[in-house]
């Protein structure tokens, strides 16, 4: 690097640089928290749904699948399932899966859920699948 | 090695290589499961194994980065660790912490673990990389506390240098943004977005400082360079990791239910972020082109030389792939991300520990400098398997979320996340067979510092 170019100029572009973008980003951070009900869904955001929040978290559930295309990629898409599948078809789908799993296949655990917990995570999904994600994902495949 | 309080860095190095052999057994059962589906089921679920993988990536270079954190500091600060003590209880409180949350992860379904832990309390659980149990988030924040203050006191009794300096603001930005992983709302949204102030703030924002800060460290004791040029790069890399990073971070908030204008702002500062990774790979080469003497370690110049081209190659060009909105929106969660994932953390930051430890460990193991030339030609080649199958991973990967986006997202009859994992299998195959290289390298790596151990040390031939 030039000679002309000092190492104090370059401490400043780098205090400088960090805060002024720092602060930037905590005004675009509060124009979004600001907006987001906007698009957020929370309107619909119900006891059961938040209860659903609690089962899906306590359970993993990121550790295979994407929600909004977030989490691990050894399963499908879930923000958009309830679309894909409808409220029963999320809660008979977690309800039927097989203790010893499939052979040769990937296979969901069985978590045991009690009716109120499969209704809950349920109900969960819908509140995501109805968030304004951008037209995203591209298709109901997810 | 000049101040006997450097020693406290031995046994964090030796436990993070000690995780990374774990995290990589992991892996490879992660890679088998994508094959053969029903692999160690129901005993090891896929979401057990990930979680053991992510996690131990995590706590392993957490454990590298306090190790050369007190390695160097005492070496910079020109002065004594304010309390070896502390460091090696601290050492202990953080093993036994992180050994207890993998096997809790391994041993009970996870939902009983959330159980036992009281997560139902202040509910932390359950989210990509921050699955620990609150106890262990709490602890952990304790550990921070407890290192930040022994680094914190030695520098400031010490020399302040800006490598020293620029290792404590990363250091002290990790501790800061991890409080984020305490607030978990019920609302999506807002959960998604304050997370990425952990996930995203620390890998592309506070630990490129680190980065930056170890990988200037290790090129001044190889190289000779004079300080002021060094640091001189130093503060302009970090600079721009910040400037480019900060609202990079909106490449997050395309598709997670925030403003459309994230898209803008994601798309245009991400863009520039690889740009301080492409300054680090020229500072690399020109210090070590400029060099005012050659060190007989010759293996540690090379994992330098291999951090800086990888990290560019992982976090810059891979990163800038899939980061553009437009193309993002057809990529987002697929093994494009995953690809990129592996390379970026490669070559960043398993690459910068792996290179402060080849550094540290000759002198902690009570060499003058370096280790004997047959152990150094034994972790050079570790280098090149490990580095090699890591490019083969990644390139599988791609090839797989290519073939997958594709099929799942762009052709004319979009297919089903299910049948398109079947139809990228061969990709998947190939990937496991990188891995076992990865993992013949790593054991090659190991073995370095058993082998030559009774040779003399490696000289500079003059």
């Amino acid at each position: 690097m030039s000679q002309a170019f000092t190492k104090s100029m370059a401490r400043n572009i780098f205090y400088g640089g960090s805060v002024f973008f720092l602060l930037l980003l905590a005004v675009l951070t509060f124009d979004t928290v600001k907006t987001l009900p906007k698009s957020d869904n929370s309107e619909n955001l119900t006891a059961q749904v938040a209860k659903g929040k609690h089962v899906w978290e306590n359970n993993n559930c990121i550790g295979c699948h994407t929600l909004l295309g977030e989490g691990a990629y050894f399963a499908p898409e879930l923000g958009n399932v309830h679309k894909r599948l409808g409220k029963a078809g999320v809660i008979a789908f977690i309800k039927s899966r097989p203790v010893k799993g499939i052979p040769g296949r990937r296979s969901m655990p069985q978590f045991n859920l009690t009716d109120d917990e499969l209704d809950a995570v349920a109900e969960f999904l819908k509140y995501t699948s109805e968030i304004n994600a951008q037209n995203w994902p591209p298709n109901i495949q997810g | 090695m000049k101040y006997t309080s450097q020693m406290v860095a031995k046994p964090y190095f030796i436990a993070a290589i000690g995780l990374f052999i774990g995290q990589i057994l992991f892996g490879i059962i992660m890679g088998m499961q994508y094959v053969v589906g029903d692999f160690l089921f129901p005993e090891i679920p896929f979401n057990v194994a990930r979680m053991v993988h992510t996690n131990l990536l995590i706590v392993w270079l957490l454990f590298g980065f306090m190790g050369a954190a007190y390695y160097m500091v005492p070496d910079e600060a020109e002065t004594e660790l304010h309390s070896p003590l502390l460091a090696k209880l601290m050492f202990w409180v953080f093993l036994v912490a992180g050994a207890l949350t993998i096997l809790g992860y391994l041993l009970v379904p996870y939902a009983q673990l959330a159980d036992i832990t009281m997560n139902d309390l202040l509910p932390t659980m359950g989210r990509e990389f921050l699955e620990q149990p609150t106890i262990t988030k709490i602890g952990i924040v304790i550990v921070a506390l407890a290192f930040l203050y022994n680094i914190g006191m030695t520098i400031l009794k010490g020399r302040k240098t800006v490598i020293s300096l620029v290792l404590l603001i990363g250091l002290i930005g990790l501790a800061v943004f991890f409080l984020f992983a305490f607030y978990n709302p019920d609302n999506l949204v807002l959960d998604k977005y304050f997370w990425w102030f952990v996930v995203h703030l620390w890998v592309e924002g506070v630990w490129e400082l680190i980065l930056g800060s170890l990988l200037a460290y290790v090129l001044i004791k190889t190289t000779g360079v004079d300080r002021e040029v060094i640091e001189k790069w130093l503060y302009v890399i970090i600079a721009m990791a910040l400037i480019t990073g900060l609202i990079g971070t909106g490449h997050h908030y395309y598709w997670i239910g925030t403003p459309e204008y994230w898209q803008w702002w994601g798309s245009i500062f991400s863009a520039m972020e690889p740009i301080p990774f492409f300054m680090m790979t020229l500072f690399a080469f020109n210090m070590v082109n400029k060099r005012r003497r050659e060190h007989p370690n010759k293996a540690a110049v090379l994992w330098a030389l291999g951090c800086a081209v990888m990290a560019f190659l992982g976090a810059g060009v891979w990163g800038f792939l899939h980061t553009l909105s437009p193309v993002n929106y057809y990529t987002h969660g697929t093994q494009i991300t995953a690809a990129h994932g592996h390379m970026a953390f490669y070559g960043a930051y398993v690459m910068v520990v792996l290179a402060i430890i080849s550094y540290a460990m000759p002198m902690l193991r009570g060499r003058k400098a370096a280790n004997s030339n047959i152990s150094q030609v034994w972790e050079m080649w570790s280098f090149w398997l490990m580095t090699i199958s890591m490019v083969f991973i990644t390139l599988f990967l791609t090839g797989a979320g290519i073939v997958q986006v594709y099929l799942q997202r762009m052709g004319e009859n979009p297919q089903s996340f299910m049948v398109v994992q079947d139809k990228v299998e061969l990709f998947y195959w190939l990937r496991e067979g990188a891995g076992l290289v990865f993992l013949v390298g790593l054991i090659v790596y190991v073995l370095s510092f058993f082998v030559g151990q009774n040779e003399p040390e490696a000289e500079v031939k003059s």
